[in-house]
């Protein structure tokens, strides 16, 4: 909070110097600031770990990439006459244990085309996914352990 | 340059959502279908209010582009995964033989031990 206060100081700061007060100036003092604080943190005895740029950076890019590959493939089975697919639920144990990290985990499956959660288990431990191409359960577990739930706990730890 | 692009993503956005459109019609059970409509229309709205920051090349367009961006990948899961939940605990089929369900098996389970604990009745313990 001390940080986001004194980042925002920043960007007032350099949009009070630079004359010019739009958006487009206090975003740049923003970024700026966030660079200044970045390198002075140690001296100041702050803490920006709040904020993990490169993490965030590797989750959406890869969020990305199977948001399209997996569109592309539900589109392929939508024009194509026969269905390739093989429904099924899967049940996902969870390494994420706060509210919130559920809620977003939960929310990025249910994002991604071909997967939907159906339901948290009453101990949170964890997630009933409605897969639409279950030919390999384990692969499918493994696919979504290691790449959104991996990145995302990286976000947010 | 900046017309073809915006044109280029607003196809792509329309075709995702004919698509999405189509495996409504055309997807074997509900819950197909509901991820056929919740996905399609988040990558193509996704792309077409791409293509409106692209075209308009605004900051304040760009902002709240981005912001609705934002509140629909927030709410779209949200909703399929209401829809998809209150089916299954209605008792909705899946569609295919040999399903794998591991949410009946756990129901089935923990109805076996509620079961047990209450037939062993309240002052057996």
């Amino acid at each position: 909070m001390k940080e986001f206060l004194a980042n925002l100081l920043l960007a007032l700061t350099w949009a009070a110097m630079t004359g010019d007060v739009t958006e487009g100036s206090l975003l740049t003092g923003f970024v700026l600031g966030y660079v200044i604080l970045y390198f002075l943190q140690d001296l100041l005895g702050l803490s920006l770990k709040t904020l993990k740029i490169l993490p965030l950076v590797g989750l959406a890019a890869f969020f990305l990439r199977s948001l399209v590959a997996a569109s592309l493939q539900v589109a392929y089975d939508v024009v194509t006459p026969r269905h390739r697919m093989r429904p099924g639920v899967i049940a996902l144990p969870l390494e994420a244990k706060t509210d919130g990290e559920i809620t977003l985990l939960a929310g990025l499956i249910t994002l991604t085309p071909g997967t939907l959660v159906l339901d948290v288990s009453p101990d949170r431990r964890s997630l009933y996914i409605h897969v639409m191409y279950l030919d390999d359960p384990d692969a499918v577990r493994r696919e979504i352990k290691e790449g959104l739930e991996r990145r995302l706990l990286e976000v947010m730890r | 340059m900046k017309e073809l692009a915006a044109a280029i993503l607003l196809c792509l956005g329309s075709a995702f959502m004919l698509l999405g459109a189509v495996g409504v019609f055309r997807f074997p059970d509900l819950y197909s279908r509901v991820q056929a409509s919740a996905k399609a229309a988040t990558l193509g709205v996704t792309l077409m209010i791409l293509a409106l920051t692209i075209f308009f090349a605004d900051f304040g367009i760009t902002v709240s582009a981005l912001l609705v961006i934002g509140f629909f990948c927030l709410t779209a899961p949200v909703a399929g995964h209401m829809i998809a939940r209150a089916a299954y605990f209605s008792g909705v089929p899946l569609w295919g033989d040999r399903v794998t369900d591991e949410l009946k098996k756990a129901l089935e389970e923990q109805e076996r031990r509620d079961a047990r604990t209450a037939s062993r009745g309240p002052d057996a313990g």
